[in-house]
């Protein structure tokens, strides 16, 4: 992301040079002056979706929802936690629902719970990330109203291709992750094998 | 018929925690409590990215970038006119809703353009924005091959998508 933040924004000011060097800082001012008013738009309906989270997690239904969908999430995601688990769970309901803006929150935590203090994120996390990011969505409602404003005669006729491509990207997205995975950790068992054999042919040297 | 999920839900929640005899009002600012702190940790990612995405727009690099990938677009069969929407779309949610108002007052929203641009942004998500606010809070720097297999899944998902809706 680093890099990508980096050259967009070096390319975008450097174009910006030779066509209209007084709209860099309007822009970039512009861009900083959105991102305040979502945040703002963002904190309350984090706050409402966590105050809503406060009470299912109090009734007990989290924690029956994360039981209930405990198999398929624990072959998702191996090794995590009851707590994660339920986060997990919460943040795939609110995605299904297309309710992207509760199912944020709920992320971050359940990253929290599989955070070790490396800095390098682990299967689990990427998993998480993969599959929000291919927008495991059935009800796209942003689009429909959208549709419906602009006066479509039929607001929800592309639902069904675009469910397709949403369970083709999402399945395509943690077969791709499962298999790098084990692809990666029988790289490593490689080498581990090959750290242990090593001193081996050296020690015959010095014989 | 879909307007009437989420109020059943939360009709269903209260309910039960009256029957369960557990307070609501307590629960529900107790949980609202974090939601601050955690936009306290999200806003300096939110800021970094809107600001460098909004001088990519204005700057028109985002437009001529995706003259210049439009026939690779179009070799995958999505139609041209929405590379920009596909550029746009994995870096900010906001912007690509600009880009998509504009495909339908351009093009008509019951164009095949138009009903393709609707598969797009229906199926997909902000793959870079969603890749630093889910770690914000976080040690995570390093993301392996996260981003790259997000993408081309979201890619692979858009290019059957569009096929489908010709056929619709």
């Amino acid at each position: 992301m680093s890099k990508v933040w980096y050259i967009m924004l070096l390319g975008s000011i450097s174009a910006l040079l030779f066509t209209d060097p007084g709209k860099a800082v309007t822009a970039m001012v512009a861009g900083s002056h959105a991102s305040v008013k979502l945040a703002i738009e963002l904190a309350a309906l984090y706050g409402f979706w966590l105050g809503f989270f406060g009470i299912i997690e109090k009734t007990g239904l989290a924690d029956k929802l994360g039981r209930l969908l405990r198999r398929p999430v624990r072959f998702l995601f191996p090794g995590l936690n009851e707590n994660g688990c339920k986060y997990v769970t919460m943040n795939m309901a609110a995605n299904l629902l297309g309710l992207g803006n509760a199912s944020t929150p709920m992320a971050i935590k359940a990253i929290g719970e599989m955070d070790t203090g490396s800095t390098r994120a682990s299967q689990n996390m990427i998993m998480l990330m993969v599959i929000s990011s291919t927008s495991l969505q059935l009800l796209p409602t942003t689009v429909i109203g959208l549709r419906a404003t602009h006066g479509s005669a039929n607001p929800v006729d592309f639902l069904l291709p675009a469910t397709i491509a949403t369970i083709i990207s999402t399945v395509t997205g943690i077969a791709l992750v499962k298999l790098i995975g084990m692809f990666v950790r029988k790289k490593s068992a490689k080498k581990e094998r090959k750290k242990q054999t090593a001193p081996l042919p050296l020690a015959v040297k010095a014989k | 018929m879909t307007a009437y999920i989420i109020p059943l839900i939360f009709i269903t929640v209260l309910v039960l925690a009256a029957i369960k005899k557990k307070d609501s009002y307590s629960a529900f600012t107790q949980g609202a409590r974090g939601a601050l702190s955690l936009m306290a940790s999200v806003f300096p990612y939110l800021l970094t990215i809107m600001m460098a995405v909004e001088v990519f727009k204005q700057s028109g690099v985002s437009y001529y970038l995706s003259k210049a990938a439009s026939p690779v677009m179009n070799f995958l069969g999505i139609p041209r006119e929405l590379t920009e929407l596909m550029l746009i779309r994995p870096l900010s949610g906001a912007g690509a809703i600009g880009v998509l108002e504009n495909v339908y007052t351009q093009y008509g929203v019951d164009t095949y353009i138009g009903k393709c641009a609707s598969v797009i942004y229906g199926s997909s998500e902000t793959v870079f924005y969603i890749s630093t606010i889910y770690f914000s809070q976080s040690n995570v720097k390093k993301l392996g091959y996260a981003i790259p297999v997000a993408l081309f899944s979201t890619l692979l998902g858009c290019v059957i998508g569009c096929r489908i809706a010709f056929y619709i």
